[in-house]
C-alpha cells in the first residue's frame, strides 16, 4: 500500500463545486487511458468490418440477382446500388468521425471503451462539460492516432532522414500525455477537458452497528470487551482506516495478525478463536473516540501524531 | 442494584442505543436519500432519461445538495472510510449529471445555427484574412511556376494518365472535361465521396492547426498551388472563364470551408504561441472550444460543396449558370456570417 500510495497522490486533484464543497478527483492513467482506446478502436474496426463485408454481400446479391455488372446496372437496380454505396461512405465517416463523439456527449461522458475501463471526461475548470468541448477533443485524433501511425510504418519500411524526422514530429502528438502533468492529450489541452476516474462504491455495512460492535460483547463467546482511554490513544485515524479495511475484507489471517498486533501494543494477553469481536469492539471505541475528539477540534491522524 | 436489575434489558438496549456513534446515527437518519439518489444517477448514467419519473428528475438538484451536504457534514464527524468515499463517488457522480452536458441535439444546433456558428466564424476573422492571402498567394505562385516552366504542373498537380488536363492539350478536350456531362452515372455516389474526403482533409488541417500553425499555412498554399496551375493551364487555351465557372460552382463553398479549416487551426496555433494574458492552457482550451464550433460548421459546408460538385456542376453544363449559383451561395455564406449578428441566447458554454 505505501508504495501506491505517491503514484496516486501524484494524480490527485480537488474539485470544487458551486456548493463549495471539495470533490476529490483522481485523473486517469495513462495506461487505463491506452487501454481504453485501443478497446474502442477495435470496436471500431470491428463494425466496419461488417457493415463493409455486410455492403459487399448486398451488393453483390443484388447483382447478381439480375445477373448484371455495377456498369450495366439499370434502372431502380442502379439507384438502390447507388444508394448503398453513399451509405456505406457516409456510415464510414461516421465511425471515425462521430463515434467519439457520441458517446461523449452522452450522460456518461465516456466511451464504451473508457466506460469499460472505468473513466470519463470531464471539464478542466470544473464547470460543465460543453459540447464544443467534447467536439474540440475529437477533432485531434487524426493527428495523434493515425499520422503517427502512418509516420511509424513508412518509417519502419522506407527509412531515411525525411522518415524518421516526420516520425519525431507526429510522435510528439502521440505521447503528448506524457509531456505533462495533468496527463493532457493534445485534444484535451485544446478542449480544455481532462479524463477522470469514474468510481463507483457501493454503500457498504456499518461495522459499528453489529450487535458485538455496539455492546463491545461478544455474540460468540459473551466476552466484553472494554477498553479504556489509554489503550485507545495509542493509535489515530490512519490505524483506524487500516483496521476497517482488514475487517471489510475479512480475511482469518490478517484478522489474527492484526488482533495480536493490537493486543501487544496494549499489553493484552492474545486469546484465539474471537479475533474479529475483538476487532470490531476496538474499532468501534477507537471510532468513538477520534470521532469524539473530531467534534471538539482535535484530530489524530495516525500513531506517531 | 435492585433497580439495576429490573431493568437490565431496557439498560442493554439503552447501551447498544449509546454505544451506536453518533456519526452512525447521522448515515442512518440519511441513507435513504442517499440510495434514493444513486438510484436516480444510475438510472440516467444508463440513459434511459424516458423510463425515470419526473418527480426523480426534479428531484435530482434537490437530492444532489442535501447527499452533497451529507458529505461535508461527514467530512467534520465521521471516520467511517467506506461511507465517505461511497459519498464522494455519488456526489460525483451527481455533480456530473447535474452540471453535466445538459443540452440536446436539437437545442445545441438551434443555438449553433441561430448565432453561434456566425459568431465563431466571425472572432477568427484576422486568421481568415491571413488565410485569404495565403490562398491567394498560393495561387498565384502555382500559376507562376507554370508559367516559367510547365514541368512543374505535373509536380503540382496529381495527374493520372486518364485525364486528359495536362499542359499542351487541345482546347476541346479540356472543354470535354468541363461540359462533357460524364453520363449522369452515379453523381450521388460522387458526391458522397466527395464530402468524405474533403470533411478528412479539413478536420486535418484544424488539427495540424495546434503545432503552431504552420502546417496549415504550407497546406492551404500547397493546395491553393494546385488551383493556379489549372488556371494556367485553361487560360493558356482562352477558357479561363469556362474553368472559374466550372470550379465556382461548389469551389466557392469548397474553398470557403478550407479557408475557415486552416483559419481555425491557425487562431489555436496562434492563442498557444501568443496567450497573451492568460495561461497558455486556457488560451488554447478558449480557441479550441471557438474553433470546433467553426470546424462543426465547416463539415456541413463540405457536404454542400460535395452536393453542388457531384450533382450541381454535372447537371448544369452552363458557365453563366455555374458562376450565378456559385456566387450566390458564397454570398449567402459571408451574409450569414458577418451580417448576422444575432446573439445566442444562454449558451452553456458560459
Amino acid at each position: 500500500m505505501s508504495q501506491v500510495r505517491p503514484k496516486r497522490s501524484d494524480r490527485r486533484r480537488t474539485l470544487v463545486t458551486p456548493e463549495g464543497i471539495a470533490l476529490p478527483l483522481v485523473l486517469a492513467s495513462r495506461g487505463t487511458r491506452f487501454g481504453a482506446l485501443l478497446i474502442d478502436l477495435v470496436i471500431i474496426l470491428v463494425l466496419m468490418t461488417v457493415v463493409t463485408l455486410a455492403a459487399l454481400y448486398s451488393g453483390i446479391g443484388l447483382l447478381e440477382l439480375v445477373g448484371k455488372e455495377f456498369d450495366k446496372a439499370e434502372g431502380s437496380l442502379k439507384y438502390s446500388l447507388e444508394f448503398l454505396v453513399i451509405l456505406y461512405i457516409a456510415v464510414m465517416f461516421l465511425f471515425r468521425h462521430a463515434y467519439f463523439l457520441f458517446f461523449e456527449l452522452g450522460p456518461r461522458g465516456s466511451t464504451p471503451g473508457k466506460r469499460a475501463t472505468g473513466i470519463r471526461v470531464a471539464a478542466r475548470h470544473g464547470g460543465r462539460l460543453t459540447t464544443e468541448m467534447v467536439l474540440a477533443r475529437n477533432l485531434l485524433r487524426d493527428v495523434e492516432i493515425v499520422l503517427p501511425l502512418v509516420a511509424l510504418i513508412t518509417a519502419a519500411s522506407e527509412g531515411g532522414i525525411y522518415s524518421f524526422v516526420s516520425l519525431l514530429w507526429f510522435g510528439v502528438f502521440a505521447l503528448f500525455p506524457f509531456f505533462n502533468r495533468d496527463r493532457l492529450r493534445a485534444g484535451d489541452l485544446v478542449a480544455g477537458t481532462w479524463v477522470v476516474e469514474a468510481p463507483k462504491s457501493k454503500l457498504e455495512v456499518a461495522l459499528s452497528t453489529t450487535e458485538s460492535a455496539a455492546s463491545g460483547t461478544s455474540t460468540a463467546t459473551g466476552a466484553s470487551y472494554k477498553f479504556g482511554e489509554e489503550e485507545l490513544a495509542i493509535y489515530g485515524e490512519y490505524e483506524l482506516q487500516t483496521l476497517e479495511r482488514v475487517l471489510r475484507e475479512d480475511r482469518h489471517e490478517a484478522m489474527v495478525a492484526v488482533h495480536e498486533a493490537i493486543c501487544r501494543k496494549i499489553g493484552w494477553n492474545p486469546g484465539a478463536g474471537d479475533e474479529r469481536a475483538f476487532l470490531e469492539a476496538y474499532y468501534t471505541q477507537l471510532r468513538a473516540r477520534l470521532e469524539s475528539g473530531m467534534r471538539m477540534g482535535k484530530r489524530k491522524a495516525d500513531k506517531h501524531a | 442494584m435492585a433497580m439495576f436489575s429490573l431493568s437490565k434489558e431496557a439498560t442493554a438496549e439503552a447501551a447498544i442505543e449509546a454505544a451506536a456513534l453518533r456519526s452512525d446515527r447521522f448515515r442512518q437518519d440519511r441513507e435513504a436519500d442517499w440510495i434514493r439518489l444513486e438510484a436516480i444517477v444510475t438510472r440516467m448514467e444508463k440513459g434511459r432519461l424516458r423510463r425515470i419519473a419526473d418527480e426523480d428528475v426534479l428531484a435530482l438538484p434537490v437530492l444532489y445538495r442535501t447527499v452533497a451536504s451529507s458529505l461535508s457534514v461527514a467530512r467534520e464527524t465521521s471516520l467511517d472510510a467506506a461511507t465517505l468515499a461511497y459519498l464522494e463517488s455519488l456526489v460525483q457522480r451527481a455533480w456530473f449529471l447535474v452540471y453535466g452536458p445538459r443540452t440536446t441535439l436539437w437545442s445545441w444546433l438551434g443555438r449553433f445555427f441561430g448565432g453561434e456558428w456566425s459568431r465563431a466564424v466571425r472572432s477568427i476573422w484576422k486568421e481568415m484574412g491571413v488565410a485569404l492571402l495565403l490562398m491567394i498567394a498560393g495561387t498565384v505562385i502555382g500559376w507562376q511556376l507554370v508559367l516559367i516552366d510547365p514541368d512543374w504542373y505535373y509536380a503540382l498537380v496529381p495527374t493520372d494518365p486518364a485525364d486528359p488536363r495536362v499542359p499542351g492539350a487541345s482546347a476541346e478536350a479540356l472543354k470535354g472535361v468541363m461540359y462533357g456531362n460524364q453520363g449522369q452515372d452515379g453523381l450521388s455516389m460522387f458526391a458522397a465521396y466527395l464530402f468524405s474526403h474533403n470533411a478528412g482533409v479539413a478536420i486535418l488541417c484544424f488539427a495540424l492547426g495546434f503545432a503552431f500553425g504552420i502546417p496549415p499555412l504550407l497546406l492551404l498554399i500547397h493546395n491553393t498551388a494546385m488551383l493556379g496551375a489549372l488556371l494556367w493551364l485553361h487560360d493558356d487555351k482562352g477558357l479561363l472563364i469556362d474553368i472559374i465557372g466550372w470550379l465556382s460552382i461548389h469551389g466557392t463553398t469548397e474553398l470557403l470551408a478550407i479557408l475557415l479549416s486552416g483559419a481555425a487551426g491557425l487562431h489555436v496555433g496562434r492563442s498557444m504561441a501568443f496567450p497573451g494574458e492568460r495561461g497558455v492552457l486556457e488560451a488554447a482550451a478558449a480557441a479550441g472550444q471557438r474553433a470546433a464550433v467553426v470546424m462543426a460548421g465547416v463539415v456541413l459546408m463540405l457536404v454542400c460543396a460535395g452536393m453542388l460538385e457531384g450533382l450541381g456542376r454535372q447537371l448544369i453544363n452552363d458557365t453563366t449558370q455555374r458562376l450565378v449559383v456559385g456566387y450566390s451561395i458564397l454570398a449567402f455564406w459571408l451574409a450569414y456570417f458577418f451580417l448576422f449578428r444575432r446573439v445566442p441566447i444562454a449558451s452553456d458554454a458560459e
